[in-house]
């Protein structure tokens, strides 16, 4: 069957088996790699994306579900005309909030989300949302100082941006 | 790399062409709405359907409302949505306590209330909610809609009163006043399956005792996810602490664990009268409008 979705704003279409995980489309249709294929079980969330605005697990959705949709992955967190990274992924960076970095990509999409719903989340409001994403680095000290981080610059940034 | 077998793939844009397709694609066709418990059993080959309909376009059955006397929640409604209701939090809290510790906030962003209830899955939540509450499916058909208590639901393990041709709509709850409703699990880890649990409503009556309760148990083979004599025992009577010890010893008493690596038989049945009864105690505070 043919699908076409689009993926953080572009229109990309390939014809596929309907077996085929969102996670593999991708990957390797898509050819996004950032992605990270981990548990195949909807545990461990390293395939965390966003489906039409919220996070969902990849490796446990049909490409053929998110055909008409819209996905977001973490190559769609950084602003796609400055390349200004997002305030998550500045995080990480300024924290240490990543080790290994499998689940990163995923621990991001998901940071992301809470703090459009909630810009300011509380340490077990963050530990709560990212309950869904393991760290096997078991690095989640930082982690939760990473996205405390992005909470506490993202309304500084935006403000920059609209002065 | 775990893979499903290979399947042929539909899209049911209403719920008349859902059941169309299911009539036409026969007994080996399967529904599939969010597909957390269905995808995981295909990979593992536990399920091999040859035909998936994809109900997730059927966004008149994402609704959560009162409908008389009743909490109308349709099928396509996904966890999520459950966990934050307003209509839900204002008559049972049982709902968020339950949809809290299922799966994780992600993967409650996919499933749905229906897909959960015909998993079917020994150690489901919602059904040990549903079963303490006495709700009710909608089920539809070509032949049309029927209506299917909570009790008579689920036929064993992973099978329910859903047949071929037919497709789960809306789950019902009646609306009851005065009452107060809890939820309690153990997990071995944040987001796992139950080792067990226990879900309760409390209602009065005008001389404070329990006028009617319901009791929802799950993971350990207590028959259709509630102890019928447990609740018979409370009924009418005062709301005791020893009313309630007996009751949640019967409870204990009366359910079927197995033996796991979520624990042994013993410490099991322990769980299910220590759960039975803090749901039942927090349901009586509640209903009586105190902080519990």
């Amino acid at each position: 069957m043919r699908v076409t979705m689009k993926v953080n704003g572009q229109e990309t279409t390939a014809e596929i088996e309907p077996r085929l995980l969102l996670v593999h489309y991708l990957r390797e249709s898509a050819g996004l790699t950032g992605t990270h294929w981990g548990c195949d079980t909807s545990n461990c969330g390293a395939c965390t994306v966003w489906l039409d605005g919220a996070p969902v697990k990849s490796c446990t959705t049909l490409a053929a579900m998110a055909d008409g949709h819209e996905v977001r992955t973490v190559e769609g967190l950084a602003d796609p005309v400055t390349g200004d990274l997002d305030p998550v992924q500045q995080g990480f960076m300024e924290e240490h909030g990543l080790q290994c970095g499998f689940c990163t990509p995923g621990m991001m999409m998901t940071a992301r989300a809470l703090l459009d719903r909630n810009p300011d989340p509380d340490e077990d409001t963050i530990r709560e949302a990212i309950s869904g994403n393991l760290c096997r680095c078991t690095g989640y000290e930082n982690i939760v100082r990473a996205i405390r981080w992005a909470a506490t610059h993202q309304t500084v940034d935006s403000q920059e941006v609209s002065a | 790399m775990q893979t499903p077998a290979p399947f042929e793939y539909e899209r049911a844009a209403s719920v008349e062409e859902a059941i169309a397709l299911l009539t036409r694609h026969g007994p080996e066709a399967r529904l599939i709405a969010g597909g957390h418990s269905l995808l995981p059993m295909m990979k593992l080959r536990l399920a091999r359907p040859e035909t998936l309909i994809d109900i997730n376009g059927l966004a008149d059955l994402d609704y959560i409302r009162v409908e008389g006397d009743q909490i109308a929640i349709g099928a396509m409604t996904r966890h999520a949505t459950v966990l934050e209701s307003a209509v839900l939090a204002e008559h049972y809290r049982i709902f968020a306590e339950a949809e809290r510790v299922i799966a994780d906030p992600i993967v409650r962003n996919r499933g749905t209330v229906g897909g959960s209830l015909c998993q079917a899955d020994p150690s489901e939540d919602l059904s040990a909610v549903f079963a303490a509450l006495r709700g009710q499916v909608v089920i539809r058909s070509v032949e049309g809609a029927r209506t299917v208590d909570l009790g008579n639901f689920h036929r064993g393990p992973y099978e329910t009163a859903v047949g071929d041709g037919e497709i789960l709509v809306e789950v019902r709850v009646p609306i009851r006043t005065r009452t107060g409703s809890a939820y309690e699990k153990v997990e071995r880890r944040a987001g796992d399956w139950s080792v067990a649990a226990a879900g309760a409503f409390v209602q009065f009556g005008d001389d404070g005792s329990i006028a009617d309760v319901g009791i929802g148990i799950t993971a350990v083979g207590a028959e259709h996810f509630t102890c019928a004599p447990a609740e018979d025992l409370l009924r009418g009577r005062p709301p005791t602490a020893e009313a309630i010890e007996e009751a949640a010893a019967i409870c204990a008493a009366s359910c079927h664990p197995s033996a796991d690596q979520r624990g042994p038989v013993d410490y099991k049945r322990h769980l299910v009268g220590v759960l039975v009864a803090r749901a039942l105690n927090r349901s009586i505070a509640r209903a009586r409008g105190e902080a519990a």
